[in-house]
């Protein structure tokens, strides 16, 4: 099961009702190590509940996950706690805690939670925030940094727990445009460099550089999925092809 | 000649050993009820049913008495049921109850405040719930809530008077027996009065300096 190609992480029927309302139906798939898979899809389509159920911080309804081929068995909390750190999570509104500052930000959790000494938390916190260009704002507090900033820490903060899976929020969804670019570069720089990761955008010219899967949500179920060149190529009839022609149309009108 | 001798020979040091038995009485109530109310407040806002449940029952009855019926329970009621308490003691007990309760609405709210994202990205990197509290929910709960703990601490160097009514003199206690005793309550307690404005002055300029060392970009509050 957890061979040397074997899948990093891997969701099998989850399932989730929220207010009366099946918000994932049944959800399942799996992401082999260094790809990067997409998951596109109209708002309200589950995207968020999923990735969030992923690491329990949305307690599914029903479901298995594993991680390098071993169950989570979420009732032993060390458990749960050991399956968090290896899992990166990046928020769509960054999350960054707003008490400290950059530095602590990325050193805290290997403080407190991998209980390292705190200048070991330190130097790696700095090499974390060098990695994703923001050495120079360690002292910095969220307030005072830019979106793109933010969340820039906040993908140090995650990287410094040296994660086996990252999942990615709509990481650049509650950005400026003109800020946008640089939270991609880094992203981009991660897939290069083999990173698993699980991403949620809007962003499809990015996803179609990038990306080695797609998957897509509507109605909390994952209606279809696959090699992105294949999903969005001009001759599919597919609702991802659809969908990404509408946020096209959408941009253009925006942009001009 | 009396009138030197008055203020010199009997007020001051009079009040000056009530002032040291007032401080007593303020420095572990105001230290402990504030760890109290941090705890109490941190159980009403996220604990669990039951431990909620009983934390806001205690902050009821504590905020809805009157401190004076709080100290006459625990001093004059409780030999009742085989328990005796010095004066002194029943009334930092009193003190630190009471202090708890309120301190326990402001340190409440300060975490009702903070964004669900906050806990979120703490879970997500593997804290504990406790360590959660401990380290992302209290810290920012306690600034947002500092204005509020400082006013109640500046109460309790004030109602820490009502120590004397259970026969712990302190400030007012001395106070009074001085001006029982001489019959001078106007001059007495003008001076009683003074003691306690000095007393929430410091308070105030140390609080003020403790928001500017705890003042965090994004949170309000003090200026640098």
């Amino acid at each position: 099961m957890s061979g040397q190609n074997g899948p990093v992480l891997r969701v099998e029927n989850i399932c989730k009702e929220l207010g009366g309302k099946q918000i994932l139906n049944r959800v399942s798939f799996s992401v082999n190590k260094g790809e990067l898979l997409v998951l596109v899809g109209p708002s309200g389509g589950g995207k968020s509940t999923l990735l969030q159920c992923i690491n329990f911080l949305i307690p599914p309804d029903s479901g298995r996950v594993w991680l390098d081929g071993s169950e989570i068995k979420i009732g032993k909390k060390q458990d749960l706690y050991s399956f968090r750190r290896q899992v990166g999570m990046i928020f769509q509104d960054f999350n960054l805690f707003d008490h400290l500052n950059a530095l602590e930000n990325v050193s805290i959790a290997l403080r407190k939670v991998k209980k390292w000494k705190r200048d070991d938390a330190r130097e790696r916190a700095m090499a974390e925030l060098a990695r994703v260009g923001l050495a120079d704002k360690a002292n910095l507090y969220p307030a005072e940094l830019s979106g793109g900033q933010k969340q820039r820490v906040s993908i140090a903060r995650a990287l410094a727990m040296d994660p086996k899976v990252m999942l990615l929020d709509e990481p650049t969804s509650a950005l400026d445009p003109e800020l946008i670019g640089e939270v991609l570069s880094v992203i981009r720089d991660l897939a290069k460099g083999g990173m698993t990761m699980v991403m949620a955008t809007h962003q499809i010219a990015f996803s179609r550089s990038l990306a080695d899967g797609v998957l897509f949500m509507e109605d909390g179920e994952i209606v279809e999925q696959g090699p992105i060149g294949e999903l969005l190529s001009a001759d599919a009839q597919t609702r991802t092809r659809a969908f990404s022609a509408k946020l096209n149309e959408l941009y253009e009108e925006n942009g001009s | 000649m009396t009138e030197p001798s008055f203020y010199l020979d009997q007020l001051i040091p009079a009040l000056n050993r009530g002032l040291v038995v007032s401080l007593l009485l303020i420095a572990p109530a105001g230290s402990c009820g504030l760890i109290l109310g941090i705890i109490v407040g941190s159980v009403r806002a996220v604990g669990g049913p039951v431990a909620r449940r009983l934390a806001d029952w205690y902050a009821g009855i504590f905020r809805g008495t009157p401190l004076v019926v709080q100290l006459f329970v625990l001093y004059f009621g409780l030999p009742n049921v085989g328990l005796y308490l010095e004066p002194y003691t029943a009334a930092v007990v009193g003190f630190i109850l009471c202090s708890g309760a309120y301190h326990s609405e402001y340190i409440r709210g300060g975490l009702l405040s903070i964004k669900r994202g906050q806990r979120l990205a703490a879970q997500a990197l593997g804290f504990s719930s406790f360590k959660t509290m401990l380290w992302i929910m209290i810290p920012q709960a306690a600034r947002r809530a500092l204005p509020g703990c400082g006013n109640e601490i500046i109460y309790l160097i004030k109602y820490s008077s009502l120590a004397y009514i259970i026969t712990c003199i302190e400030l007012t206690g001395e106070g009074k027996i001085i001006a029982t005793k001489y019959f001078r309550f106007t001059e007495v307690f003008l001076v009683v009065g003074l003691y306690y404005l000095l007393l929430v002055t410091l308070a105030t300029i140390g609080l003020g300096k403790l928001e500017k060392k705890l003042y965090i970009p994004g949170f309000g509050g003090a200026r640098r």
